[in-house]
């Protein structure tokens, strides 16, 4: 069960309000209560299925084509410098 | 004349080549009728007549030429702000173009606007939008369902002849259903996702809206195909939908499975989609009780599958190279309130739980066991198609619920996806047809599930029960 919702919202990276922390730790908490509900089944000679179309080995030729235009690409960007993304400084 | 704004796209194209009405006066037609009658149904968040206009005066040629459709804010156009319905993303112009507007633009089809969703597509309603909810032509003090509710309520209020939507656990058929009219979710990979703003990677598809199943057949014919930019995409032959649409379908068997018409869906419903199996029978095609044992377990599986694979899209949200950023003197700090900021309510609600369910320590409980129990819903599909061709059952438990009855119960909602997040799970193509109207004139629709790249089947099905029922005739009075 979910007992620090703040730690778990540091892994994503989204700052909560207190009130969201006590929201969404409610919704969280009946959902994973909900969840459980998996634990009727006995899965444990079931193997794991990510991808319900298997799909092994896809090749292409290794031929080369032009991509997306670098100015395009940084025309949306919030903040650049030159030919790059700005960002607050990282390393003092 | 019939209304030319809910006429076909066949209608359409005859009227077009027959120079009976000019690719601008076709344009000039949906126009009219979105201005006039989307300010009670908020289907669009933009239109761009303009580019349409421009485009109409342009040489088109191709199975689409001059045909206007609109497109989910999560497919990518180029030049188009594409937001998938989040502030995160607001003034994120596409630098290019999804694979399947490549596709639809090389037939010659026009693109007139952007259609609501909800926001990242979580949601059943088009209520987590962050620009307003839609409204249900039905109805409007209903949701057109969702996520693809913007797409679904254009189609159905005859703004457009077919809309792009996308599906991940039922935002195409569900919609589809509250608003009337046909929604397609292909095979996983038959579809290229390549343009889609991603979801669920494993579970998302690209799919029509349209009022006619031949409509349906024919988008489906071109959108569909090996693209090398989706690796996911399958190489298979792409039949011509269209052309299989009359061959017979005596003697085909269908499965009623008995997991889904037990309690928690609406008698009504269930009388429909009875009185619509009924109507199947009579064209020639047999009928038989199946099982998909593990139908309950769908719903956890998918909320524990399906954040966690949005968890790990979302993270490319981040105030660095597109969309919105909220400025702060500590690059981590800028993530987390740029974040913070960005993502409406169910986003981080989604968030968090796949953040949740794949980290250390509860990985193997959650997502896991997530993966697990769907080979078992996979399998349970798997042994059904050995005893039938096709399964029948409800869109959905009800017709379209009241705007605001659900927002604030997040797990009410997640179970009105019940009868369609299974065939995510596994992967399978299936369709959302109307099937009759409720007691309080809402539209109910009945799903029909087909096989790994059996669209053709589905697709069959569907057409010979629109000829004798007529339902797609039915029009929401606005």
């Amino acid at each position: 069960m979910i007992e620090n919702i703040e730690y778990i919202a540091k892994l994503a990276k989204i700052k909560l309000s207190p009130d969201l922390v006590k929201i969404l730790s409610q919704d969280l908490k009946r959902i994973l209560e909900y969840i459980a509900i998996l634990n009727e089944l006995d899965t444990t000679q079931i193997p794991p299925t990510t991808h319900a179309i298997e799909n092994k080995n896809v090749f292409r030729d290794d031929k080369s084509a032009s991509s997306l235009d670098r100015e395009e690409i940084l025309k949306i960007a919030p903040n650049r410098k030159d030919n790059f993304f700005k960002v607050p400084k990282i390393i003092e | 004349m019939k209304e030319i704004f809910y006429c076909s796209i066949k209608e359409l194209r005859k009227l077009l080549e027959s120079k009976k009405i000019t690719p601008t006066e076709l344009i000039e037609i949906f126009k009219n009728r979105i201005e006039n009658l989307d300010s009670k149904i908020k289907s669009f968040v933009r239109t761009n007549f303009e580019r349409a206009f421009k485009e109409a005066q342009t040489k088109k040629e191709g199975k689409l030429a001059y045909i206007p459709f609109a497109v989910k804010d999560n497919i990518c156009i180029k030049g188009e702000e594409i937001t998938c319905c989040s502030k995160i993303l607001k003034g994120f112009i596409s630098p290019y173009d999804a694979t399947v507007i490549e596709r639809l633009k090389n037939e010659g089809a026009i693109i007139i606007g952007i259609t609501n969703m909800d926001e990242f597509a979580f949601g059943s309603s088009t209520e987590n939008s962050c620009y307003f909810p839609t409204h249900n032509p039905f109805d409007l003090e209903r949701v057109p369902g969702g996520s693809s509710g913007g797409s679904a309520a254009s189609v159905s209020a005859g703004f457009v002849p077919f809309a792009l939507g996308s599906d991940t656990g039922g935002s195409i058929r569900q919609p589809a259903s509250f608003c009337g009219v046909i929604g397609f979710k292909p095979t996983y990979g038959r579809v290229s996702r390549y343009g889609l703003i991603a979801f669920g990677s494993s579970l998302d598809q690209i799919g029509p809206i349209t009022r006619t199943v031949q409509d349906c057949a024919l988008i489906l014919s071109i959108i569909s195909g090996k693209d090398s930019k989706d690796s996911t995409s399958v190489e298979i032959e792409v039949p011509d939908f269209e052309e299989g649409l009359e061959k017979e379908i005596k003697g085909l068997k269908i499965g009623l499975p008995k997991e889904y018409f037990v309690a928690g869906i609406q008698e009504e419903v269930k009388e429909k989609v009875l009185e619509g199996v009924k109507i199947l029978e009579k064209l020639g095609v047999s009928v038989k009780e199946i099982s998909l044992p593990h139908t309950k377990y769908a719903i956890p599986a998918y909320y524990i599958v399906a954040p966690s694979e949005a968890s790990s899209n979302l993270s490319r949200f981040d105030g660095v190279q597109y969309g919105l950023r909220k400025e702060s003197a500590d690059l981590a700090e800028m993530y987390e309130v740029t974040r913070a900021d960005g993502f409406g309510l169910e986003a981080k609600r989604r968030i968090l739980l796949g953040t949740f369910c794949l980290s250390s320590g509860f990985y193997e409980a959650y997502y896991l066991k997530g993966l697990k129990t769907r080979t078992l819903i996979k399998r349970d599909f798997e042994s059904a198609f050995k005893e039938v061709s096709l399964i029948v059952t409800p869109t959905s438990p009800t017709p379209a619920f009241k705007i605001g009855e659900k927002i604030k119960d997040p797990l009410s909602m997640y179970l009105s996806d019940v009868f369609t997040v299974p065939v995510n799970l596994a992967g399978l193509p299936a369709i959302s047809v109307p099937c009759g109207l409720s007691k309080e004139n809402l539209p109910i629709g009945m799903q029909i599930i087909g096989p790994a790249f059996r669209e053709d089947l589905i697709l069959r099905l569907a057409f010979w029960f629109e000829r004798e029922t007529e339902f797609y005739k039915i029009r929401p009075r606005i």
